[in-house]
């Protein structure tokens, strides 16, 4: 009997680890919301033209869960059936994950088995706020980065499935509204930037990608930018010999 | 819909996987119990800002300069973003505000 008590304490605890964790986080997420309704409907908008009901949409949002990618892949499921090119896009495309995972392998220490699922749905919106917000005291970190990361996923689900089966009733003025991501990642930039060390390789990663825009145009330049930003990071360190 | 249901699933499996590999490498070439190398550590510091400046860039892979608008709009709602995030310094309100104003420029002032 004593058991089930400490059993109800315990869990007790966890949804109000919860709660708290949804409280200070949930807010971080509204632009992100916002922007993923936008680019998630136009995802489900453009996959219904194609034939690919809301039902795909939402299947392809909940196991691939990559929105450049996604979109990247809708003139190939109209074409010839080639999975491995898809395969082989979706790593180069996916790319910067890479440099995700290794900038959160401190902060997804010690979480468990929780950590296979925040790994899993890892995408830029998740890793700019996980990674540039740091909770505070007492807030546990498990449950604050498992809020984030969840509410990103649905707000992206559902976004892709009102887009599928809204395709044809979207009427008031929204041109400009995906200008929200770009204004959330400035911010959030911004945010990185107010920490003096991290503004000279705040700047490596922005002019680093711009020339690479330059250079190779706006359809090739992620990974020579990424290339870039690790060569730059890599000599610097022997310069400034951190 | 061109390809049959099952073909479909093979391509969301196809981009699925290439997502999951990315994301996990680095979760399994340096596990939690093992000591990450420094040049790791020192990357997993430095990345994060680089990357952030990426993104920005990455958004804005779209704009161009040479037809209209010319990226008039988004240079002077990322300005106003600036100006407004130096004096505020709310992250909420400098995405609203900064959206808000590209939202009017595009709908409103440069049709």
């Amino acid at each position: 009997m004593l058991e089930g008590a400490q059993e109800k304490r315990m869990v007790e605890t966890r949804r109000e680890k919860l709660r708290n964790a949804f409280i200070v986080a949930f807010p971080h997420t509204i632009p992100v919301f916002i922007g993923f309704l936008f680019i998630g409907m136009t995802y489900g908008v453009l996959m219904q033209t194609k034939g690919y009901s809301a039902f795909w949409s939402v299947m392809m949002s909940a196991i691939a869960f990559c929105g450049s990618m996604q979109f990247a892949a809708i003139p190939l499921l109209t074409a010839a059936f080639h999975p491995l090119q898809v395969f082989l896009l979706s790593l180069m495309i996916n790319a910067r994950h890479l440099f995700y995972g290794i900038s959160m392998l401190e902060k997804y220490k010690g979480l468990g088995k929780i950590r296979g699922f925040l790994i899993y749905v890892l995408c830029d919106e998740t890793f700019s706020i996980s990674y540039g917000i740091v909770p505070p005291e007492r807030v546990d970190r498990k449950s604050f980065y498992f809020v984030i990361s969840s509410l990103h996923y649905v707000y992206w689900l559902f976004a892709t499935f009102l887009g599928g089966i809204l395709a044809n009733f979207i009427t008031f003025n929204t041109k400009g509204l995906d200008f929200v991501l770009t204004a959330f990642f400035i911010v959030l930039f911004l945010e990185q930037l107010k920490n003096k060390e991290n503004q000279v390789f705040g700047v490596i990663g922005l002019l680093s990608t711009f020339a690479s825009l330059l250079i190779f145009g706006k359809d090739h330049f992620l990974i020579p930018a990424m290339i870039i930003i690790l060569t730059s990071l890599t000599i610097g360190r022997k310069k400034l010999c951190i | 819909m061109y390809l049959t249901a099952s073909q479909t699933f093979i391509m969301i499996f196809a981009i699925a996987f290439g997502a999951i590999i990315t994301r996990f490498l680095p979760f399994v070439l340096f596990p939690e119990h093992r000591e990450v190398p420094q040049y790791i550590t020192y990357l997993g510091k430095t990345l994060p800002p680089a990357m952030m400046g990426l993104l920005v860039v990455y958004s804005l892979k779209n704009v161009s300069i040479i037809r209209n608008p010319f990226g008039i709009p988004e240079l002077i709602a990322i300005l106003s973003i600036l100006l407004l995030h130096r004096w505020k310094g709310n992250v909420l309100i400098s995405i609203g505000c900064g959206t808000a104003i590209y939202m009017f420029l595009v709908q409103v002032v440069f049709t």
